[in-house]
């Protein structure tokens, strides 16, 4: 692959930025267990970014996949952080319901009826 | 000593979870998109689930709960996974311009080749 100063410019940018947003969550004054919360918030935003950017479709489904199993991981720091054991409850039924989401959307991409 | 291993696990997973939302951003195709962010975002939250499993001792509420967890997502998410990747294909998404070869799209042409 032939070297492209753009793209290689583009690519220490991003860099840049992803680095200096992680550094921001984890130097933040808070208690230990929320700076893990911090660092999955910044990786909602990298979701959400390539939900209102994806080209196609596919990539928008994708997105909202890992994004649905992003917030199982947010409800189970939530628990050990407020020690209350229905956050748990929570994410079982939230991949449940992403589970039977993602696949609805995917018929729908298939451009196929239910009736399979 | 349960709360140390229980902390690495957690660790681990938040890594790879972050580290699933960058190949999410960064790989050029929804196929790169697809792998790099479904292992490693499956990975990630599995190694937090089972981190709070043994934080309080698997044998409680929560542990159970958590194992529970990791037992519906390691079922769920490979088949959505296969799901999108195959609906993605079949609705005429395009390949990265510099990847090698197709095997699904051979798979599908070659019997209408032989008829």
């Amino acid at each position: 692959m032939r070297f492209k100063p753009v793209r290689f410019l583009r690519w220490v940018i991003g860099a840049a930025i992803i680095a200096f947003v992680v550094f921001a969550a984890v130097s933040r004054p808070a208690p230990f267990y929320l700076k893990f919360l911090y660092i999955l918030l910044m990786g909602c935003l990298m979701v959400l970014y390539r939900i209102f950017k994806g080209p196609t479709p596919a990539d928008r489904v994708v997105a909202i996949d890992i994004f649905g199993i992003l917030i199982v991981g947010f409800c189970v720091i939530l628990q050990i952080y407020t020690k209350r054991g229905w956050y748990l409850d929570i994410g079982i039924a939230w991949v449940l319901q992403s589970f039977v989401s993602t696949l609805a959307l995917a018929k729908y991409l298939e451009g196929k009826g239910f009736e399979e | 000593m349960a709360q140390v291993i229980g902390m690495i696990f957690i660790v681990s997973g938040v890594a790879f979870d972050i580290l699933g939302c960058l190949g999410l951003v960064r790989l050029p195709d929804v196929y790169n998109r697809l792998q790099a962010a479904t292992k490693c975002v499956t990975f990630g939250t599995c190694g937090i689930l089972f981190g709070a499993a043994i934080f309080d001792g698997i044998f409680t509420a929560t542990g159970v709960k958590a194992l529970i967890g990791i037992v519906f997502i390691l079922l769920t998410s490979p088949v959505a996974a296969h799901a999108i990747s195959r609906a993605a294909h079949r609705s005429g998404v395009k390949l990265w311009e510099e990847s090698v070869c197709d095997k699904y799209l051979d798979d599908q042409m070659k019997p209408k080749l032989t008829e």
